[in-house]
C-alpha cells in the first residue's frame, strides 16, 4: 500500500468519525422529539392525540420504508439547498441525518415503551403535569434503554455513511469503493472494511458499557 | 366531623372497542376525616376502579365525587393537580422510579410543588427517618426489599403533608409479617397526623388490623358498609358473609351455640392453639370452617368455632386464644 493511500485511508477515518458524530448528534436532535411525540400522542398516554399520531407515524414510516441509497439520491438538490454543496463529507450529513430521524424516534419511542405504567400512575397521582411526568419520571427511567438504543443508531448511521461514499461523501465508504471496487485493490478493500467493523463494534461496546453502567436494576 | 370524600350514585363504564364494561354500580358513600377507611372485595370487584375514581385517575360515568365538598369533575387539569397535592398514593407494585436513589424519589413529589432544593432534601431526610430508611438515602430500589420499598413509596407519597392517603393493595406483594409493620406504621401515621387513609385490599386481616370502618364491594356494587367490628361480627348481604365465612361453614350443633372467629394475622407463632386448649383447659370446641394458610411458617387467616355451652368454659377459651395474640370476636350465623 502506497503512503498516498495510507494517508487518505487515515483521513477517511476521520471523516467517517465526523460524518457519524454529526449526523448522529442531528437525528437525535429531531428523532428524540419525534419519538417522545410518538410515544406520548399514542393510545391511551398522557397527550393521547390520535391526529398528531398518526401524521407523524405516517411521515416515520415513509421516510424510513426508503432504502437509503434511494433517500441519498433523493435528497440531492436538498441538500444542495442546505449546504451549497451535494457532495462531500459535510453533504453527505444530511442524508445521513434525514435518514437516521426515522429509525431515531422509533427506537425512542419503543424505549420509553418499556418504562412501567406504574411509574406514570405514580407521577400522575403525584400531581405532576404531562411534560414534567415525561421529562422528570419517564425518561430518566427509560435511560438504560434509550443509551444502548443510541449505541445500535450510532453503528447504523456509521453503516450508511460508506454508503454515502456511492454519491461522493467521502470517508472509508468512498475508499473502499474507489480503490477496492473501481480499481480492484483487494488489500485496500480489506482494510477499510475492518477498520469500518472496528469502528462499529467499537460504539456498540461503548454504549452496552453506558446502559449498563446507568442500569441500577 | 367533616368528609373527606362523598360519593354520590357513582357509576363507571369502560368502554373498550365498542364493548362496555361497567365497573361501579350506583356507589355512595363518605370517608370521614381522621378515619381509616377499608374498601374490600373480590378480585375484579371494582376496588381499583373505585379509588382511581377518588383522584381522578378515573373519571366517573356518572354520579360525582367530592373532595372537601369540590366536585373533582368540574375541576380543570391546573387545578385537578392542585387537589393531587393533598391526595397521595400508594400502589401494590410500589410505583418507584428505578433510576433515581431512595432519598430522590422522596425529593420527587416535593419538587413537583415546587420546594426549594434545600428544604426538599431536608423534608425528605426527615421521612426516610420516619419511615425508618435514613441508611438507606442513597441506595437505588433494586437494592431493597417489597417492604422497604413500600416504606419508600409512603415517605415520598407523605413529604407533602397530604390530607388523605390512597392505599390500592398496598400490601398485597408483601408477606403477612411485613404487611403487619406496614399496616402499623400507617396506624401510627393515621394517628400522630390525624391523616385520613383509605385502604383497598382483598385481605380481611388487614381491614380487621387497622380499619375504623369498611366497605364492602361486589360485582360493582357496594354490598355493604359500616363499623368494622359490626360488619365482621353481624355481616348482612352475602358478600359480607361470603367474606367473613370463606368456606361453607358447618351447621352449629346447637342454634344458640356461641360462636366465634378466631383471625390469625401472621404475628402469632406456629402454634397448635385448638389440641393446646383441649390439652390445657379440657375444653372442647367444634371447627365449623377454617380458612388458614401457611406462609413461611406462619398461619394466616381465619376459623370459624362453636364455643363449648357453659358460660364459665366459654370466657376461658375466649381468654386462653386471646392470651395466645389471635383476635376472638363473636359472630352470628344467620342463614
Ligand atoms: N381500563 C379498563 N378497561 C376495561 N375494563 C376494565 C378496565 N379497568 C378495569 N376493568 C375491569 O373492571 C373490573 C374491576 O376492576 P378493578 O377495579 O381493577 O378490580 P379490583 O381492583 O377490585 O380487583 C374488572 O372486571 C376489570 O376487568
Ligand atoms: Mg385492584
Amino acid at each position: 500500500m502506497s503512503d498516498y493511500i495510507k494517508d487518505a485511508i487515515i483521513s477517511g477515518v476521520w471523516e467517517t468519525f465526523v460524518m457519524t458524530f454529526f449526523a448522529s448528534l442531528f437525528s437525535y436532535l429531531v428523532g428524540m422529539p419525534l419519538g417522545v411525540i410518538l410515544y406520548s400522542t399514542s393510545r391511551g398516554r398522557l397527550l393521547e392525540n390520535r391526529g398528531v399520531n398518526f401524521v407523524i407515524g405516517a411521515i416515520v414510516n415513509i421516510t424510513r420504508s426508503l432504502p437509503f441509497l434511494i433517500l441519498l439520491v433523493l435528497l440531492i438538490p436538498f441538500t444542495r439547498f442546505v449546504v451549497g454543496q451535494s457532495i462531500g463529507t459535510t453533504a453527505a450529513i444530511v442524508p445521513l441525518t434525514i435518514g437516521a430521524i426515522p429509525i431515531v424516534a422509533r427506537m425512542v419511542e419503543s424505549s420509553l415503551n418499556e418504562v412501567n405504567p406504574g411509574i406514570i400512575e405514580a407521577a400522575t397521582s403525584m400531581g405532576a403535569s404531562p411534560i414534567y411526568t415525561i421529562l422528570h419520571f419517564i425518561i430518566p427511567e427509560a435511560t438504560p434503554s434509550l443509551l444502548q438504543g443510541g449505541a445500535i443508531n450510532v453503528a447504523t448511521v456509521l453503516g450508511y455513511s460508506a454508503m454515502a461514499g456511492v454519491i461522493g461523501g467521502g470517508g472509508l465508504g468512498a475508499i473502499a469503493l474507489q480503490y477496492g471496487y473501481y480499481r480492484y485493490q483487494k488489500d485496500v478493500l480489506w482494510t477499510t472494511v475492518t477498520l469500518l467493523i472496528i469502528m462499529v463494534m467499537l460504539i456498540q461496546e461503548l454504549g452496552i458499557r453506558l446502559s449498563k453502567k446507568t442500569r441500577k436494576t | 366531623m367533616d368528609n373527606v370524600f362523598e360519593l354520590q350514585n357513582v357509576y363507571k363504564t369502560y368502554k373498550n372497542d365498542g364493548k362496555e364494561f361497567t365497573a361501579l354500580k350506583d356507589v355512595s358513600l363518605t370517608v370521614k376525616e381522621g378515619e381509616i377507611f377499608g374498601i374490600i372485595g373480590m378480585s375484579g370487584a371494582g376496588k381499583s376502579t373505585l379509588v382511581r375514581t377518588l383522584n381522578r385517575l378515573e373519571e366517573v360515568s356518572s354520579g360525582t365525587v367530592s373532595f372537601y365538598g369540590k366536585d373533582l369533575a368540574s375541576l380543570k387539569a391546573r387545578e385537578l393537580r392542585e387537589v393531587r397535592h393533598s391526595i397521595s398514593m400508594i400502589f401494590q407494585g410500589f410505583n418507584l422510579v428505578n433510576q433515581r436513589t431512595v432519598i430522590q424519589n422522596v425529593e420527587q413529589s416535593l419538587r413537583i410543588i415546587g420546594t426549594p432544593r434545600a428544604v426538599r432534601r431536608e423534608k425528605a431526610k426527615q421521612m426516610l427517618e420516619i419511615v425508618g430508611l435514613s441508611e438507606k438515602a442513597n441506595e437505588y430500589p433494586a437494592r431493597l426489599s417489597g417492604g422497604q420499598k413500600q416504606r419508600v413509596a409512603i415517605a415520598r407519597a407523605l413529604a407533602v403533608d397530604p390530607k388523605v392517603l390512597l392505599c390500592d393493595e398496598a400490601t398485597s406483594a408483601l408477606d403477612p409479617k411485613i404487611t403487619g409493620e406496614i399496616l402499623d406504621l400507617l396506624k401510627k401515621i393515621n394517628e400522630e397526623r390525624k391523616l385520613t387513609i383509605v385502604i383497598i385490599t382483598h385481605e380481611m386481616s388487614v381491614v380487621e388490623k387497622i380499619c375504623d370502618r369498611v366497605a364492602i364491594i361486589d360485582d360493582g356494587n357496594l354490598a355493604e358498609i359500616g363499623e368494622v367490628k359490626d360488619v365482621f361480627s353481624n355481616p348482612q348481604s352475602k358478600a359480607a358473609k361470603k367474606l367473613v365465612f370463606p368456606s361453607n361453614p358447618f351447621d352449629p350443633s346447637d342454634v344458640n351455640g356461641q360462636i366465634v372467629r378466631l383471625v390469625f394475622d401472621g404475628t402469632q407463632s406456629n402454634v397448635p392453639f385448638i389440641s393446646n386448649l383441649v390439652e390445657q383447659t379440657g375444653l372442647k370446641v367444634n371447627i365449623l370452617s377454617a380458612n388458614t394458610k401457611s406462609v413461611g411458617g406462619i398461619g394466616y387467616g381465619q376459623m370459624i368455632i362453636e364455643l363449648p355451652k357453659p358460660a364459665k368454659d366459654r370466657q376461658t377459651a375466649i381468654d386462653f386464644f386471646k392470651a395466645g395474640g389471635l383476635s376472638v370476636s363473636e359472630v352470628t350465623v344467620n342463614e
